[in-house]
């Protein structure tokens, strides 16, 4: 008995000693959340259930699509490697939780920034990295080719604990079309339901209307109808009361954006060292201190173009080259008729 | 009194104990929702919901408050749980009956029910009955009427509405019958007791049961039409049937996947009941020449639900926990619409998962003050 208590003690001041020694670094006293995930060595990243395009998992478990890319960035930033990250796939109705709970660091699951999730339930978002809108898929079948032709009865199918089910109220309710909605807790099987016509009509995001379409039984069969009737500019979200890492994550989801716009790409950042323009120069840590506010080194904005590449990049290997929404639509630059526009980092 | 220091100090650390797990999970909660400027309180509840619910037994729509939406899934967690409980007993019954029966085929047949049913997780079963045999059905426009008025279709079951007239006669007829068929039972046990004939008292409800709403109908001026549901299109090719009184398929599958797995534990609890009751007892019965029925009925059953009651009691328990898993297949049960969309619009996990786990105890422990009391009543009365 005392022997084991002996070693126990030993071991107990073994880890005390330790952590005491451990060196942090001076901004990862002032983020808890960036010392702990420097200490554990991954991000701790909340993804989709599997939403192609956006996150999802293949069969040996590799996550891709733009939400992941994020937590890569954030990764490749702190961590120095995009490759530690740590996904937790959550439903719709657990991932506020898993946040503020303190389970994961980053969601980054297609998820709409609302006045009421950004201030009432403790989450700060940090950006959009999608900008979507609410809309519906039907049979082609079914002649609809409009929302007007919806007649009273019509039964829907959705997720439960989304705006979805808010906006899709508010959109029978102006039109005053009585509907049955029916709503599932995990997308596959909205998926299922309707593919096997226990509803009409499917509504979620387009875009994720345009990635379930690729798992249906035949895509050719569905279409999705052009009206749009919400706004949801999906995004990041961290926990509310920590100013650094917010900052890092808005700030590495900027960087893709913004490295796109000054054309810098996975294969040409580090030529771009030598560019004339001070801006270039910047982003890839040639000039000025930009990693030194958040407390990291100055090649954090390199390390997350050359290794997760531009935003350009990663929508065109996530969401178009697999044939989801092949136009960039409202996601183009500014520069280039979309509403793509990041605040300048310097 | 004699209190011992040994006696008391366990009981203190316990308390102590106790307190103190309590605390620091308060503690530790308000702290970190102070932090992250989470409010705490039930405020919520009056809010307008804004969020519509497929089915309901109550008016309800997106106008009313999350306290209706609360209702809303606690009356239809309540309704599959009562329909689940009547189907499984009954289901559990006859089964449990069935393994004893000394006919080979129907001894087997009900063996390898038990077995299959119980051995598969409830889940799969759910997703089986919800996705594989849903796929199955037709779509509305394909249905064939089953009897010319019932349509089972992909969208659910389609079955004629009632329409009464003077329903409230009909209601008193009924009334009428049952306080007919417990002063006849009450006669006749005196009769049997005083003078030891027997009185047909079966036979005498069941008619009793028909003639007196018979009678209603005949001369009380009731009329019972039927709206029967009618095919409407709402596009070239997607239909709903219209009138009538539709069951939507989620209930239809989650009551079935929760009657069937239930009803094999039911099962085994009425066998051990029957298989515990001394063999004596059955032979004892036989030899002062009552008939097979009257040895179930008078002798075997009323000793074998002793046995029976308390296992199947947990039964019923689970099978009401298990409504949960409705979320599965979009039923909107207290889970899925409370604990589930209201908790997502709300953010107040913490009051809303209380709220939630309260209310499945208060259910189970209704279920379980029931059936102790009953379960008092059929115990062995020392006289």
């Amino acid at each position: 008995m005392f022997k084991y208590l002996k070693q126990l003690t030993s071991l107990v001041a073994m880890v005390a000693v330790l952590f005491t020694f451990t060196t942090e670094s001076m901004a990862a006293k002032k983020s808890k959340t960036l010392k702990n995930t420097q200490k554990k060595g991954f991000v701790r990243c909340g993804v989709s259930q599997g939403l192609p395009g956006f996150s999802n998992a293949d069969a040996a478990g590799n996550w891709t699509g733009v939400d992941v890319d994020v937590c890569r960035a954030v990764a490749a930033a702190v961590l120095g490697d995009a490759n530690k990250v740590k996904f937790t796939p959550l439903s719709a109705k657990e991932r506020f939780t898993a946040l503020t709970s303190g389970e994961i660091d980053i969601l980054s699951r297609n998820t709409t920034w609302t006045l009421s999730r950004d201030a009432d339930i403790g989450l700060t978002f940090v950006g959009v990295n999608f900008y979507d809108g609410q809309g519906f898929m039907v049979r082609k079948s079914s002649g609809i080719t409009s929302t007007s032709q919806f007649k009273d009865g019509i039964s829907a199918c959705t997720n439960i604990g989304t705006t979805t089910e808010l906006n899709m109220r508010d959109f029978f309710n102006s039109k005053g079309i009585s509907y049955e909605p029916v709503a599932f807790e995990k997308a596959d099987e909205v998926v299922a339901a309707y593919d096997a016509g226990r509803c009409d009509t499917y509504t979620t995001d387009k875009s994720g209307l345009a990635a379930q379409r690729t798992k249906m039984k035949n895509p050719d069969e569905h279409i999705v109808l052009p009206e749009t009737i919400s706004k949801e500019p999906l995004g990041p979200v961290v926990r509310q009361g920590d100013a650094v890492w917010e900052d890092i994550v808005r700030w590495s989801l900027n960087t893709m954006i913004e490295a796109e716009e000054y054309g810098i790409t996975s294969a040409n950042a580090d030529m771009m060292k030598t560019s004339d323009n001070p801006a270039i120069k910047r982003l890839v840590g040639a000039e000025g201190e930009l990693g030194a506010a958040f407390g990291l080194d100055n090649d954090w904005s390199l390390r997350i173009i050359k290794q997760v590449g531009n935003y350009g990049e990663s929508y065109k290997r996530n969401i178009a080259d697999t044939g989801i929404l092949p136009d960039r639509g409202p996601n183009q630059l500014w520069t280039k008729g979309g509403i793509l526009y990041v605040p300048p980092a310097r | 009194m004699n209190f011992k220091l040994k006696d008391i100090v366990p009981q203190l650390i316990t308390v102590l104990a106790v307190v103190l797990v309590f605390g620091f999970f308060t503690y530790n909660a308000q702290i970190n929702m102070e932090n992250r400027g989470i409010d705490f309180g039930y405020g919520f509840l009056s809010q307008e919901s804004s969020f519509d619910v497929q089915f309901s037994l109550i008016e309800y729509d997106g106008s009313h408050s999350y306290f209706r939406a609360y209702l809303v899934g606690l009356l239809n967690t309540i309704l599959v749980s009562v329909i689940g409980i009547i189907i499984a007993t009954i289901l559990g019954v006859i089964v449990g009956i069935a393994r004893l029966s000394p006919n080979y085929l129907i001894n087997k047949f009900a063996a390898f029910y038990v077995e299959f049913f119980r051995n598969i997780p409830l889940l799969l079963q759910i997703f089986f009955w919800y996705f594989a045999a849903l796929r199955a059905l037709p779509l509305p426009q394909d249905a064939e009427a089953m009897f010319g008025v019932f349509f089972l279709t992909i969208k659910g079951l389609y079955v004629p509405a009632f329409i009464w007239q003077n329903f409230n006669i009909f209601f008193y007829s009924i009334i009428a019958a049952i306080i007919a068929i417990i002063v006849i039972r009450a006669h006749a046990k005196k009769v049997q007791e005083n003078q030891g004939k027997q009185i047909p008292v079966f036979l005498i409800s069941i008619g009793l049961i028909f003639i007196l709403p018979l009678l209603s109908f005949l001369i009380g001026g009731v009329r019972l039409s039927f709206e029967v549901p009618v095919l409407k299109q709402l596009a070239t090719t997607s239909f709903i049937y219209e009138g009538g009184v539709s069951l939507p398929p989620e209930l239809i599958a989650l009551t079935l996947s929760l009657s069937l797995y239930t009803a094999t534990f039911i099962a085994e609890c009425v066998r051990a009941g029957i298989q515990g009751v001394g063999k004596g007892q059955k032979e004892a019965a036989a030899s002062i020449g009552l008939t097979p029925n009257q040895v179930l009925k008078l002798v075997i059953m009323p000793q074998a639900l002793r046995i029976i009651i308390p296992p199947t009691t947990n039964q019923y328990l689970n099978l009401t926990k298990n409504s949960s898993l409705a979320a599965a297949i979009a039923y909107p049960d207290l889970v899925l619409v409370f604990a589930g969309t209201a908790l997502m619009q709300t953010g107040k996990a913490i009051e809303i998962v209380s709220i939630t786990m309260f209310t499945y105890l208060t259910l189970s422990i209704s279920i379980s003050i029931l059936m102790n009391w009953y379960n008092k009543k059929i115990a062995i009365q020392e006289k």
